[in-house]
């Protein structure tokens, strides 16, 4: 892609950007040698150091950092004093001490609602959920109205990104109108930078019809996501099928409705060898599923959504919508298998299926609420809070490494997302506080609608800052764009 | 007891067995040449109905008047929500009304939960929601099983319950199961598989079968299930006539029953479905006692949520002469239980 702007808008202007000191922040270091040398831990917790999920070591260390010109200019020596900087003169300076200093975070699954449902997210409030919540790019679903399946209703939504908190990309229809009927123009809307395909919040029911889109995106080097769901064995239902929905009379969606269609679609990967990506995994099948294809070679990466690790289907308990979301909640043992996948590798992503909803349809009696719930404010500090031992290392890869190579906006793709913390980078940067607790006030929510379902409840780890392209849009915990 | 009456748990065995004593009393009003008391004077219950069901709101609506509230009836068909006003929307105009209870019937479980967070006032009695519960037709089948067997509560400890048909999409299955299950009895559902729900993990139940043969020789009480037709289109089973076949009623199979056993239907029963006509006849069946006992424990409810401690009993002058003479003492003439415990409405 180059220097093409390609499938979004970069908020910020390189060239004016402004010299940014980033003091007292921790690093996670990979060290080829495994020298774990002059570590000191982000949290107090000295000589925190784990692996990642190819072995290499990782090691977190305290240093300052140096932005200038949207990319990371110095750091700090590991000379056992944290790594100081001096500031030049008139640089802006961010407090980063007791936080993480983290890759900006990578959300490939986003709801952003606009055009079509303005009420409930805009692009602009969608971006600034995003910043608040570290993220420095998100790929934006198509299932908006109308849907991303032409090259002009993707220009449309890239130009009214410019100028956002995060950078925008989105995904493009698989087919037209989301129907499942006919290819949408794929090789068109790749040429305006689209690398992710998907009918997302419809799974493609017909298999012939997916074997056609994964031939088509093979020859074009693109990526399909698939929402996996056999609308047969799903129709109708509210919430997961087994003892909860039993008890509360309604009708469940059983795993088995995911399960078939992952299963299906790992054949077809495996048989065309295009590259399918696994929109929000959520039962310990899929998980399974998945686990076995790639140690069998197939070209699948798989993400799951914060929710699917933090809540289970007893929550329905309450009929409150906010609890409704399509996958659905699952059982208590489906959510270890989906923490696990995430810890194991099999889960290349933490996604947040962000998905906002206006408050009077969350008024509706359960079976009839739009499955969504809120998730970029809160998915980081849902993960640490969920899995408070999830390696540091582990955490970049599944909340910014894994998601952009999957969106192809890493340095790979020709992006600037997903890379290290290291001099020459692109300073997209998620500056975290990962001891501070809060609580979720849904009246304090950048997005437009209150649809979380962490409201009232605590979590733990804050977003301090967040730097796009080397310009601050998020300091101290304010938005300021 | 409990503010709200939402489901067969928020009243545990002792609220159960304390609704039963209660409708006693109120039994024995029915029975009256007029059948009228002041109990509720003064209050207000609205029956506020998405959902058609006649006979649940008549019920409901008669058991009101014979304590002497005022009775508002909402039929809040589909068509008002569909204009684009929420169900919240409905349900927040009754707090306005000043309305004392609300007994609400939907056709989506959970709502009488949902109107609870939403109203502050009004207490909710839950008339039917989705598949989910209808509390007060469990309560009235366990009066009705109470009743013919002469006893007290303790009268279902062991029974063995057979609940036949759609459990799946019945919410009267729920809370009959709840119901008996609390009370101690032992309860088998039956029914095509199909129409069993995906788990009974934690409803207590002795066992599950398909089998209806299996069950029958031994059951005290066979609680019958409306089989609703579409069932019968061939996606749940291939037709009414093989349901009919594999889990009717029939005459040849209520020969199997013992002497003893007690057969009951929430209605509307339909005959040659679930239950063979000549069956149906069998005196066995006491699906009319079902329905006047109905209305004792709808005014046994209202009055455990409703009724004011200390004046319940007294009597009082109704809104007409005749029924200030006709309701003599008014209940609950032997008992003065429910009074003490009816202020759950000032306390919550
Ligand atoms: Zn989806």
């Amino acid at each position: 892609m180059g220097g093409d702007p390609g499938a979004s808008w970069h908020g910020a202007s390189v060239t004016d950007t402004p010299v940014v000191l980033v003091r007292g922040g921790s690093l996670v270091v990979r060290d080829a040698a495994g020298r774990p040398a002059g570590l000191v831990g982000a949290t107090g917790r000295s000589r925190r150091s784990a692996s990642t999920s190819n072995g290499a070591p990782a090691v977190v260390r305290q240093a300052d950092l140096l932005l200038s010109g949207g990319r990371i200019v110095q750091v700090g020596h590991d000379d056992g004093r944290g790594g100081t900087l001096d500031a030049p003169v008139g640089a802006t300076i961010l407090d980063a001490s007791g936080c993480l200093v983290l890759p900006g975070l990578v959300d490939i699954h986003t709801h952003l609602r606009q055009p079509g449902d303005e009420e409930a997210e805009t692009i602009e409030s969608g971006a600034r959920a995003a910043a608040l919540g570290g993220f420095t790019a998100v790929v934006a679903m198509p299932n908006t109205d109308p849907p991303l399946d032409s090259a002009s209703a993707v220009r449309d939504v890239l130009s009214l990104a410019r100028g956002a908190p995060v950078d925008v990309h989105v995904a493009g229809a698989i087919t037209v109108a989301r129907s499942g009927e006919r290819l949408a123009p794929m090789a068109e809307l790749a040429r305006l930078g689209v690398r992710l395909f998907t009918d997302d919040g419809n799974g493609v029911q017909s298999a012939g019809m997916m074997r056609r889109a994964m031939q088509y995106a093979r020859g074009l080097g693109v990526t399909v996501a698939q929402h996996c769901e056999v609308d047969s064995l799903a129709r109708g239902g509210a919430m997961h099928e087994g003892e909860w929905s039993s008890r509360l009379g309604l009708p469940g969606i059983p795993a088995s409705a995911e399960e078939a269609m992952v299963a299906r679609d790992l054949i077809l990967a495996a048989e065309t060898g295009a590259r399918l990506h696994l929109l929000h995994l959520s039962t310990r099948g899929s998980i399974g599923l998945v686990r076995d294809a790639k140690r069998a070679g197939v070209p699948v990466t798989a993400e799951a959504a914060p929710h699917h690790i933090a809540l289970t289907d007893a929550s329905v308990a309450t009929y409150d919508p906010l609890f409704k979301v399509n996958p659905p909640l699952r059982t208590d043992d489906d959510l270890r298998a989906v923490r696990d996948g995430v810890a194991d590798g099999t889960v290349d992503a933490v996604a947040t299926d962000h998905a906002p909803h206006r408050s009077e349809t969350k008024d509706l009696p359960f079976d009839q609420a739009p499955p969504g719930m809120l998730g970029l404010e809160t998915a980081l500090a849902v993960v640490l809070t969920m899995m408070p031992d999830l390696p540091p290392a582990r955490l970049i890869e599944v909340m910014s490494s894994g998601p952009a190579s999957i969106a192809g906006i890493d340095a790979r793709g020709g992006g600037a997302h997903g890379g290290t913390v290291e001099v020459g980078s692109a300073a997209n940067l998620c500056i975290v506080d990962p001891e501070a607790s809060w609580v979720v006030d849904r009246t304090r929510l950048a997005s437009r609608s209150t649809n979380s379902p962490y409201a009232g409840h605590k979590l733990r780890g804050r977003v301090r800052h967040t730097v796009l392209h080397g310009e601050p849009v998020v300091v101290d915990g304010e938005a300021l764009r | 007891m409990t503010r709200h009456l939402l489901s067969i748990d928020d009243l545990g065995a002792d609220g159960i067995a304390e609704v039963l004593e209660v409708t006693d009393s109120f039994a024995e009003v029915a029975r009256r040449a007029i059948p009228k008391v002041p109990t509720l004077r003064g209050k207000t219950v609205a029956t506020l109905f998405f959902e058609d069901s006649t006979r649940t709101r008549i019920s409901f609506e008669t058991a009101a008047k014979r304590m002497s509230a005022d009775v508002l009836s909402f039929a809040a068909g589909a068509s008002s929500l569909k204009k684009g006003e929420s169900l919240r929307d409905t349900i927040e105009t009754i707090e306005a009304m000043g309305i004392d209870a609300v007994v609400i019937r939907h056709p989506s479980s959970g709502v009488a939960l949902q109107a609870t967070r939403w109203l502050t006032g009004p207490v909710v009695v839950n008339a039917g929601d989705g598949w989910h519960a209808h509390p007060t037709q469990a309560l009235l089948d366990l009066y009705t099983v109470r009743e013919l067997l002469g006893g007290d509560s303790r009268c279902f400890e062991g029974l063995r319950i057979a609940i036949v048909g759609d459990i799946r999409h019945s919410r009267v299955a729920r809370s009959q199961v709840a119901a008996y299950t609390a009370m101690g009895a032992k309860v088998t559902l039956v029914g095509p598989a199909t129409l069993l729900p995906p788990s009974v993990e934690g409803w207590g139940v002795e066992s599950v079968t398909s089998v209806i043969d299996d069950v029958l020789p031994a059951a005290d009480v066979v609680s019958l299930l409306r089989i609703q037709a579409e069932r019968g289109s061939g996606a749940f089973l291939p037709s009414l006539r093989e349901y009919t076949s594999e889990f009717g009623l029939t005459m040849e199979r209520a020969r199997c029953l013992p002497s003893t056993s007690i057969v009951l239907h929430p209605g509307p029963m339909v005959r040659g479905v679930e239950i063979s006509s000549d069956a149906a006849e069998l005196p066995q069946v006491h699906v009319t006692r079902q329905v006047a006992n109905g209305v004792a424990v709808r005014m046994a409810v209202l009055f455990l949520l409703l009724g004011v401690p200390g004046s319940a009993g007294v009597p009082g002058s109704a809104d007409s002469g005749r029924a200030v003479s006709a309701a003599g003492a008014p209940p609950p003439g032997a008992s003065s239980g429910p009074e003490l415990r009816a202020g759950g409405r000032d306390g919550g």
